[in-house]
């Protein structure tokens, strides 16, 4: 017979490593909306606060063919074909331009793309939340070693985080394309002076990074919700992850990743329960939850004020 | 520089045409939307001077917007509600005197500009874009959810609070008292543009390594710039709570710094009174737009696209330009 | 420059146009989320009142988008009060939004009738005159879910809402009238939309029963995550999170789930059929509670136009006391700090065909008033 006391702890410790689990979950998905974003930043040079909008209009593309399907897995394959597609567009007509401009053109030109593409979405799908929803067969849960169960969906989002970071290491460094866009990065007048259509290259960097993010919305949408500005929040997190790991670095967004999703996790639940043992219960749910949602932020100036140019950037 | 003192004259006559207009029709709003104007107008010349003057791209310039108004926010509620600030080290009890509230949001502003100052201008470019944006986002985040002042529903003060021998309710004798500030800021950004150390602020933005290499520390410039600048918005953000007699974490907003930037850049960027003209134009833009469809936002993100796309120097830079084809 | 100038005199001119009211007309003001997130709410407000106030040529309404920024919304009501000169603002939705409007209505001498937000400052000490409210205070749909709890025999709830004064509220007024003992107590992120952490908690915590309130994106995320943990524990939350805009978006998830609200379509009454009805064939979709709300708003104006004119406001104010009209939840009545005493029904969810809706299991709360009654001095 076991104590209640160890009884208890062991409880705990099952709860720790459920979280650990979520905030590795958290992770993978943010690391899908970074990984573009970095990419983006380390090719082309351009900050790009519209990132979140690819988000959306991926949930958006999944949430309409889910309806018109009732397939899940063609809804997937609908969030990358319909972020790549908006982002094709959109690097040809507005972004195309901004790669040349200063950073502070760039950020207040896709600020301005947020508000034209919510709005626009909007206008075209209605003010109420979509439907999405997780097919049945990763409906429910299954148990991994003994005593702890784990949601299917949320193993399958952490297995296809990592296949897709997986799939990024090899196009970059295994493929023509990849050898491309690591000359991008390390030098950008040299790439063009190559002969590589640098414009064509740019396109494919954009719609890259677009469909990723478009399949990040999908994923998260189908659990969470499918509505207008959906992006933001997430966005901001990004950057948060790309700072942290130094932009344009693959490798320092997925450290970034995982580092800001378990950091989250963890510190906004185990947070208010440390504090209960200094302070009287509700106060510390409160206070608690307050330092818990400023937590990443926290992180991020302590990592900036250490390391200036991020965990794996270049000063 | 001469054509735009010409057109600086024209900006002055319109911040006096039209309140007296609101007065002479009887539209108290439109003296309401001027002030909002005015004090937009004067966040806007607060960040003009570190991102336009001198080259540093905060994107977190709502902390300092909200502070001041969250400061007058606060003094003016433990004055309502006759309870004491704090008791220690001395006892403080709030205020709703204007004279005593400004001082105090200036010094806090001041305080808070110099320590986000001191830690994100160890960063530069897009790290220090980022760093700015997440100390406003940790500020808040930290006012949504800390309960003492409302949380998110915000803190209403009911009436603005008093200034000697003036009604402040009265929209005129308000916009009044805004376009002091106004006028104050401009003066202020004007003597620093002019001084020795506005020089060395300019020229880093041109070429920092150079300016280094004189012998000026450049990171003692910048932070004196950039505690000017957030102090002079931390000022606008009080006059933004008397203006609404409210203050909630809105103000502290990402969207908020994104405004404040489209502001100067609409305007036209190191231009003394740019961030004034894109204020007035985007609030006109708002109430035009917002009058004729739901989704104004579209057409306003379009427009915003537009003119960065192709009037870089803002409006201000296009009637520069033509004028002086004219001549 | 010119078209600056021409834009504001055109501002200008449509801003004097406003009509001089004779002594049956009255003038409303309309404040409401029409863009950005949330605007579903404000869209159906504004739907049900002015399917109420329909063909009335006493009443003309003017409406105005606040984005759901409390800045915005006082400038706007400045601006209905100071150059439309309207006689009563309504619309506003969230209560962060009502806190920074509501006072500055009625110290500008102007009635506010309140077709969604109720906090508890303005039930309480922060009452007036001049402010009714015709949905509910903020406490009494999370009240009433307390009172189900018990009568369904639940002992040991875990309960969570956003880390804001609305989430407080709720789960104060959960624990006001719920007997058992609390398992769990959390505090979420405004806006989080993940709850794998709260889900793990609730698991691990030895619940019967979980309480939530989640508006908006944020209930549906968490009603999806939940159903999907395979936690087979009773649910109970205000309607908010089940109402008719949302519940196609949370999907499945939610058939079964037990939600507390002062109206649902199924209230068998005439007045309630005649909306539902209306609504139906004016908008082609099912009404909301929110569009009832807005219904209910207008008819009470109405009610009130037909006793006294609105410019002796002493009568006004009575006439809307009196809330002599028929309001689709059937019994309706103002206590004394002007906020209403009404049933709170327990509803669930259930499919009609391919739709989801509600209907009602049973009365959670006869007769409910609020728990600030006696903090108003009027």
């Amino acid at each position: 017979m076991k104590s209640p006391k160890t009884n208890n702890s062991l409880m705990t410790l099952i709860l720790f490593f459920e979280q650990l689990l979520n905030g590795i979950q958290f992770g993978t998905m943010l690391f899908l909306m970074s990984a573009g974003l970095t990419l983006i930043f380390g090719v082309m040079g351009l900050i790009n606060l519209a990132h979140g909008s690819f988000y959306m209009i991926g949930a958006f593309s999944a949430a309409l063919i889910a309806a018109l399907t009732e397939s899940f897995w063609l809804a997937l394959l609908a969030s990358l074909a319909g972020a790549a597609i908006a982002g094709v567009l959109i690097e040809i007509i507005i972004i195309r331009r901004l790669y040349r401009r200063d950073h502070l053109d760039q950020v207040l030109a896709t600020f301005a793309l947020i508000l034209l593409l919510s709005e626009g979405v909007r206008w075209c799908f209605g003010a109420f939340p979509l439907y999405l929803n997780i097919p049945n067969v990763l409906n429910g849960t299954v148990p991994i070693f003994d005593n702890i169960i784990y949601s299917k969906y949320r193993l399958f989002i952490i297995f296809m985080g990592f296949l897709i970071a997986l799939g990024l290491y090899i196009l970059i460094t295994k493929t023509r394309l990849g050898i491309r866009i690591r000359a991008g990065q390390n030098d950008r007048q040299m790439i063009s002076a190559l002969g590589v259509d640098i414009s064509k290259l740019y396109t494919i960097v954009f719609a890259i990074g677009a469909s990723l993010a478009g399949l990040a919305g999908a994923m998260i949408g189908a659990i969470q919700s499918v509505e207008v500005g959906m992006g933001e929040p997430i966005l901001i997190l990004a950057f948060v992850v790309i700072v942290i790991g130094g932009i344009g670095s693959i490798k320092g967004a997925l450290v970034g990743s995982i580092l800001v999703g378990v950091t989250d996790t963890i510190g906004r639940i185990f947070l208010p329960e440390l504090l209960k043992v200094f302070m009287e219960s509700s106060n510390a749910t409160s206070v608690g939850s307050s330092i818990g949602s400023m937590l990443i932020y926290i992180l991020m100036a302590l990592i900036l004020i250490i390391k200036p140019s991020g965990l794996f950037g270049k000063s | 520089m001469i054509i735009e003192k010409f057109f600086n004259k024209w900006i002055m006559f319109f911040l006096i045409l039209i309140p007296t207009c609101g007065v002479i029709f009887d539209e108290p709003y439109f003296i309401t939307l001027a002030t909002k104007v005015v004090i937009l107008g004067i966040a806007g010349i607060g960040l003009n001077l570190a991102l336009g003057y001198c080259g540093l791209i905060s994107l977190g310039h709502a902390a300092f917007f909200g502070i001041g108004g969250y400061v007058t926010g606060i003094l003016s509620f433990h004055a309502l509600n006759d309870e004491v600030l704090f008791s220690w080290p001395l006892a403080v009890s709030g205020s709703s005197e204007m004279l005593i509230i400004w001082p105090i949001a200036i010094l806090v502003s001041a305080l808070f500009s110099f320590i986000i100052g001191l830690l994100s201008l160890r960063t530069s470019g897009v790290y220090f874009i980022m760093i700015t944006l997440a100390f406003a986002q940790m500020l808040y985040f930290f006012s949504i959810s800390w309960p003492n002042y409302g949380g998110e529903d915000g803190l209403s003060i009911y009436m603005r609070n008093s200034f000697p021998m003036v009604n402040t309710m009265d929209p005129l004798s308000f916009y009044m008292i805004s376009l002091f500030w106004l006028l104050f800021s401009i003066f202020i950004s004007l003597r620093l543009i002019n001084s020795p150390f506005g020089m060395s602020f300019q020229a880093i933005k041109q070429n920092e390594e150079r300016v280094k290499s004189v012998g000026i520390e450049t990171f003692k410039v910048k932070l004196l710039v950039f505690v000017i600048s957030g102090t002079i918005t931390g000022l606008a953000g009080s006059l933004y709570t008397d203006l609404n007699r409210f203050v909630s974490p809105t103000v502290l907003d990402w969207h908020t710094s994104g405004e404040i930037m489209v502001f100067v850049i609409l305007g036209g960027m190191a231009r003394l009174y740019g961030p004034l003209v894109g204020a007035a134009f985007f609030i006109a833009l708002e109430q035009t737009l917002g009058s004729y469809t739901e989704n104004w936002q579209f057409w306003l993100g379009l427009i915003l696209i537009l003119v960065i796309l192709y009037a870089r120097s803002g409006i201000l830079g296009l009637f520069d330009k033509k004028l002086k084809h004219e001549k | 420059m010119r078209k600056f100038t021409t834009t504001l005199g055109a501002l200008l001119v449509m801003a004097t146009s406003s009509t001089f009211a004779d002594g049956h007309k009255v003038k409303v003001g309309m404040i409401t989320t029409l863009s950005g997130g949330g605007s579903g709410l404000g869209i159906d407000v504004r739907d049900g009142f002015m399917l109420a106030v329909k063909g009335n040529k006493n009443i003309s309404v003017i409406t105005k988008d606040d984005q759901r920024k409390p800045d915005i919304a006082v400038q706007l009501a400045d601006k209905m009060i100071q150059s439309d000169k309207v006689d009563v603002l309504t619309g506003i939705i969230w209560s962060n939004l009502a806190m920074a409007v509501v006072p500055a209505t009625v110290n500008q001498g102007k009635f506010y009738l309140s077709p969604n937000a109720g906090p508890s400052k303005l039930a309480g000490k922060g009452c007036h005159k001049n402010y009714f409210n015709v949905a509910w205070q903020n406490d009494n749909l999370h009240e009433a879910a307390g009172g189900y709890a018990n009568s369904a025999g639940f002992k040991n709830s875990f309960i969570l809402a956003p880390n804001y004064p609305a989430g407080k509220d709720a789960l104060t007024g959960y624990k006001r009238f719920f007997k058992g003992k609390l398992a769990g107590e959390i505090y979420t992120k405004l806006g989080q939309k993940d709850y794998a952490a709260e889900i793990a908690q609730i698991r691990a915590s030895g619940a019967d029963s979980v309480f939530f309130f989640l508006p908006g994106g944020m209930g549906i995320g968490f009603m999806k995550q939940f159903s999907q943990s395979g936690i087979k524990l009773p649910v109970v939350g205000p309607a908010f999170s089940f109402d008719q805009g949302i519940l196609k978006a949370v999907g499945d998830a939610a058939l079964g789930v037990k939600n507390t609200s002062q109206w649902s379509k199924d209230i068998d009454n005439a007045a309630n059929k005649k909306f539902v009805n209306d609504f139906k064939s004016e908008y082609g979709r099912l009404p909301s509670l929110y569009a009832s709300q807005g219904y209910d708003t207008g008819k009470l104006l109405i009610s009130a136009m037909s006793k006294a004119k609105i410019k002796d406001m002493d009568k006004f104010r009575d006439a809307l006391r009196k809330a002599d009209f028929s309001s689709t939840r059937g019994k309706f009545s103002f206590d004394t700090n002007h906020h209403p005493i009404q049933d709170i029904y327990v509803r669930e969810v259930i499919k009609e065909g391919k739709t989801l809706t509600n209907k009602i299991v049973s009365v959670g709360l006869k007769d409910h008033s609020n728990a600030y009654v006696s903090d108003c001095k009027m």
